[in-house]
């Protein structure tokens, strides 16, 4: 199984890195497509997308609603800047908890690695504070998620 | 040795992890953290307990002032804290590997 890599760079940036054993047109619909989409970016066990836009065009929506079934919930908003098929995203996010987050821009590559692809995700956040603030709150819903299941440990 | 559920605890809370981004930046005074998170200085002055309480910051005297800085394992539980993020985005990549091997053609 291939390992991730998350690692920041500069003030500004996290750098994260995959790879998968599929083509990178394969890669690129499953990042693309809400119907794929759905069945993956969920974070831990348990929570599901019901609700997921994404508009391929540059400014195209992009908004992922995601729920624990127990109503606890959150969602992501975003737009598109530019998408370069099967090999480069670039797209704006940003969580609502339920005030929105700074804007995070991400830039996604899929370049082909043998018979895989290599994905590398750079985020590029305003400035070194909302980077820090970024980690110690969890960037993605998986580490709400992840907090939310910890307090039903508890 | 902190407690990481308290630790925990006290990150869950918004404000608390934005004082705690503050303080990664340097030491601040209670007046200096008021200033940009639109709250008034009790309130301020509570989330300062939690996070004192959890082991999260210390606080020295320096006349009428007691400036906050971020303590050392206010790091480690960040670093958990990171390390659950990791853990949440890795299993979404696991994920996806299963998409990605059902989307290929069977023969």
């Amino acid at each position: 199984m291939s390992k991730m890599i998350l690692k920041t760079e500069g003030d500004t940036h996290i750098i994260v890195t995959r790879r998968f054993a599929a083509s990178p047109e394969a890669v690129y619909r499953a990042h693309t497509e809400p119907a794929l989409l759905q069945k993956w970016l969920l974070g831990p066990e348990g929570w599901t997308m019901p609700v997921c836009v994404s508009e391929l065009r540059p400014g195209g929506k992009i908004r992922f609603e995601w729920t624990d079934g127990k109503g606890r919930g959150f969602h992501q908003t975003g737009e598109y800047l530019e998408l370069a098929p099967f090999r480069r995203i670039v797209h704006v996010a940003r969580m609502h908890l339920p005030d929105p987050t700074p804007d995070n821009q991400v830039e996604t590559r899929f370049e082909p690695d043998g018979d895989g692809t290599l994905m590398t995700l750079r985020m590029t956040l305003p400035d070194a504070a909302t980077r820090t603030a970024m980690l110690a709150s969890g960037m993605e819903h998986g580490m709400e998620a992840s907090y939310a299941r910890l307090e039903r440990m508890s | 040795m902190t407690n990481l559920d308290a630790a925990f605890s006290a990150l869950a809370d918004p404000t608390r992890r934005a004082i705690l981004a503050r303080l990664a930046l340097g030491e601040a005074t209670v007046m200096e953290l008021v200033e940009p998170f639109e709250l008034t200085q009790p309130a301020i002055s509570r989330h300062i307990k939690v996070l004192e309480g959890a082991g999260l910051i210390l606080r020295r005297a320096e006349g009428t002032k007691r400036p906050c800085r971020l303590a050392p394992s206010a790091i480690t539980a960040i670093d958990q804290w990171l390390a659950m993020l990791r853990q949440a985005l890795a299993a979404n990549y696991d994920r996806l590997d299963g998409v990605l091997a059902a989307m290929k053609p069977t023969t």
